[in-house]
């Protein structure tokens, strides 16, 4: 009985972790600074593809894996100077021009490196419980999940720059006016958004396969997180993947991936029509 | 450097006769083989070595002479895992390019979504993976292997060997829904169990819950045949969550190459049944490899795919030789002789009269655990008989179906 009640969580973890981790990025990207970044998935990749590489250098995996967010988050600072900046008036322009960047960089992988890169394998470690035996990574997943969660609700909640950055996101005028210089505000934001989501590509590195659209996997979940969590990023992600990963691991586990997704996806339709705002809406009117 | 050249000369002659190679005009016009494969998307890394491969066929016959004298131009459209795009630059292909012949598609999906473009013409189409088997088309010549040369080999020895239970993640398209149609129809027929089934949707990277799924139903081994990267990270997976199941497929490690691209050992004690995976160890064989690898340095493995791309130009130049026509009716005259056959890598493979597919020499290999693969049984040379069985015969009637155990011919 307690295998099945641990399997019941340690499925919830799996799903919630994929979520979270897929979706931390964005909700800072999309979520707050209100950029439809359709190149989100291309930072998965890239944080995945530098893990790699690394730890084929010779570079042990837990340092590969911070070296390569942190990597994703310098080459968003990058695009965001040289390409979103331009869009922050024009959202709907700004998924186009990501649009194409995420062509160009998954086309540009796919000839400099090549279709398929060999994996670097999962850390060992498993642990038996009953008749099942689980992977230990996946918990290590699940830990960085909610540390990410931890880490953006300190930054942006209890820290100087984070109180600037939410007044710029909500009125970027009147912060520049009271003196904020929101230009390095929006740099640094997207490049925390862009290093979350080289994050995720780089946690998940060792547990798939590596091709240049293999971000695509992560997009569709991503997106529909952040936008179930609504408005209030902070507030609403941690719910909405919660959630969403319940009613897909009660689907899964009962009817398979396929009604798991469809389940998942339909659940998301009838938020979307119930509460436009988004789950953070009931949330921030509960809080008031 | 010569005897490359020479073994290649070789295999032509044996192939063309000599008498064909002195039509040689330079005047006439070449000859267009249209090529459809993926090189971009999910299922790049199978489609490159299928691009490769017709290539290096292309480039071999053009040097020794052509097909009847003629040049073979090679035009290759990349329609990127898209079945839209299958259908759309398969009409422009056939319609406006007027190619000669039509070959490609990997999923069987995009080969489905081709096919009744294809019956609308005149021009024959090679379909160059295996499958699910069961097409039964005058336009398609299949040069893959079909359920009766991988299952009915491979899940009898499976059975035999790790037992009665087995459990099937498929890809939730027609190749998977159809490939574990014949996985239950052959475990009825051994008295075995099929004790789960669970369809994935491609794109889907997430098992922890179908690795717990088999855990409860306890199966003996699995049956495997999910298909693209995403879903090959299953196997990692499971290895991460230590579910040490030996395991059969018709479609992993000579085709996906899973062995090359994973860390061992994901891939330990999984089993297939192939009739070129790159392991083979024949003269033959290792002459082609070296004839690959020489243009292809960077080749991280030559799949079964690119395999029968390659045989499939040859086969189309030995037609066209032997019927002096590239026309589809006299090219179906050649085969329905019985006699169109090419000295291929793997050994002499025909195509069989009735259906238009292909026989060949199957090999079961297994994978250990530092990912070397050994070949456990050869079954030898093994006709894709069951179209026939059922009632397929192309001499006769085009049906322009897909037969299935469970949709057969109507009797009239």
């Amino acid at each position: 009985m307690s295998a099945e009640l641990f399997s019941v969580f340690y499925q919830f973890a799996d799903v919630f972790a994929f979520l979270i981790l897929s979706a931390a990025g964005l909700a800072i990207v999309f979520g707050m600074m209100g950029v439809i970044n359709m190149a989100h998935g291309e930072f998965i990749m890239c944080g995945a593809y530098v893990t790699v590489g690394l730890v084929n250098l010779g570079v042990p995996l837990p340092v590969a894996q911070i070296l390569a967010a942190v990597t994703a988050g310098l080459i968003g600072v990058v695009v965001e100077f040289l390409i979103v900046r331009r869009f922050y008036k024009r959202p709907l322009d700004s998924l186009l021009a990501t649009w194409g960047l995420s062509l160009i960089v998954t086309q540009s992988m796919l000839l400099i490196v090549g279709s398929a890169v060999r994996g670097i394998g999962t850390p060992e470690g498993s642990f038996a419980i009953g008749e099942y035996t689980f992977s230990t990574y996946r918990l290590v997943l699940f830990g960085c999940a909610v540390a990410v969660l931890v880490g953006l609700y300190i930054i942006f909640m209890k820290t100087r720059f984070g109180v600037i950055a939410r007044a710029t996101m909500q009125n970027a005028a009147m912060a520049k006016a009271l003196g904020a210089r929101t230009g390095r505000i929006y740099a640094i934001s997207f490049g925390i958004g862009t290093g979350l989501a080289g994050l995720c590509g780089a946690l998940y590195a060792p547990t798939m396969t590596l091709i240049p659209t293999m971000g695509a996997t992560f997009v569709v979940e991503s997106f529909v997180t952040v936008v179930v969590g609504g408005a209030n990023v902070l507030l609403g992600t941690a719910p909405a993947a919660v959630f969403l990963a319940m009613i897909r691991m009660a689907l899964n586990a009962s009817y398979g991936q396929i009604i798991g997704q469809i389940g998942m996806l339909f659940a998301v339709i009838l938020i979307i029509r119930v509460l436009p705002e988004g789950l953070s809406s009931v949330l921030v009117r509960r809080g008031r | 450097m010569i005897s490359r050249r020479r073994s290649g000369t070789a295999l032509l002659g044996a192939i063309v006769g000599a008498a064909t190679l002195g039509v040689a005009h330079a005047a006439e016009p070449p000859l267009k083989v249209g090529l459809l494969e993926d090189v971009s998307g999910d299922l790049a890394f199978m489609g490159m070595p299928k691009l490769h491969g017709s290539q290096l066929a292309v480039e071999e016959i053009n040097k020794s002479g052509g097909v009847l004298g003629r040049q073979i131009e090679l035009i290759h459209l990349d329609p990127q895992g898209d079945n839209a795009r299958y259908q759309e630059f398969g009409r422009r292909l056939l319609n406006r390019d007027k190619v000669d012949v039509l070959i490609g598609g990997i999923t069987s999906a995009s080969r489905e979504a081709l096919r009744p473009i294809v019956d609308r013409t005149t021009t024959p189409y090679f379909y160059t993976n295996q499958y699910e088997g069961g097409v039964c088309d005058a336009n398609m010549i299949s040069m893959g292997a079909v359920p009766e040369q991988q299952f009915s080999t491979l899940i009898p020895w499976m059975v035999e060997k790790f037992g009665k239970k087995v459990y099937v993640i498929a890809a939730d398209y027609n190749f998977g829904q159809i490939s574990a149609e014949w996985n239950r129809k052959i475990m009825k027929d051994l008295g075995g169990e099929v004790v789960g089934e669970e369809f994935i949707p491609l794109g889907v990277s997430q098992f922890a819950q179908t690795i717990q799924n088999i855990q409860k139903a306890k199966p003996d081994w699995l049956l495997t045949i999910n298909v693209g990267a995403a879903q090959d990270s299953f196997f990692e997976q499971a290895a991460a969550a230590n579910l040490n199941l030996p395991m059969g497929s018709s479609i992993k490690i000579m085709l996906g190459f899973e062995h090359k691209r994973f860390k061992p050992p994901a891939l330990n004690n999984m089993h297939a049944t192939a009739n070129w995976f790159e392991e083979i160890d024949t003269p033959e064989a290792n002459d082609f490899k070296k004839r690959w690898h020489a243009k292809f340095p960077d080749e991280l493995y030559i799949n079964d795919m690119g395999y029968n791309a390659y045989n499939a130009l040859y086969m189309y130049k030995a037609l066209v030789e032997k019927a002096k026509s590239t026309k589809l009716e006299d090219l179906r005259k050649v085969i329905a002789t019985g006699d169109a056959c090419i000295d291929a890598p793997e050994g002499k493979v025909c195509i069989d009269p009735k259906s238009q597919h292909t026989s060949h020499r199957m090999r079961l290999i297994s994978v250990g655990p530092k990912h070397e693969v050994t070949v456990e049984k050869d079954y030898g040379t093994i006709q894709p008989y069951w179209l026939g069985q059922i009632g397929c015969d192309l001499t006769k009637k085009n049906d322009k179906d897909q037969y299935t155990p469970s949709h057969l011919p109507s009797k009239s």
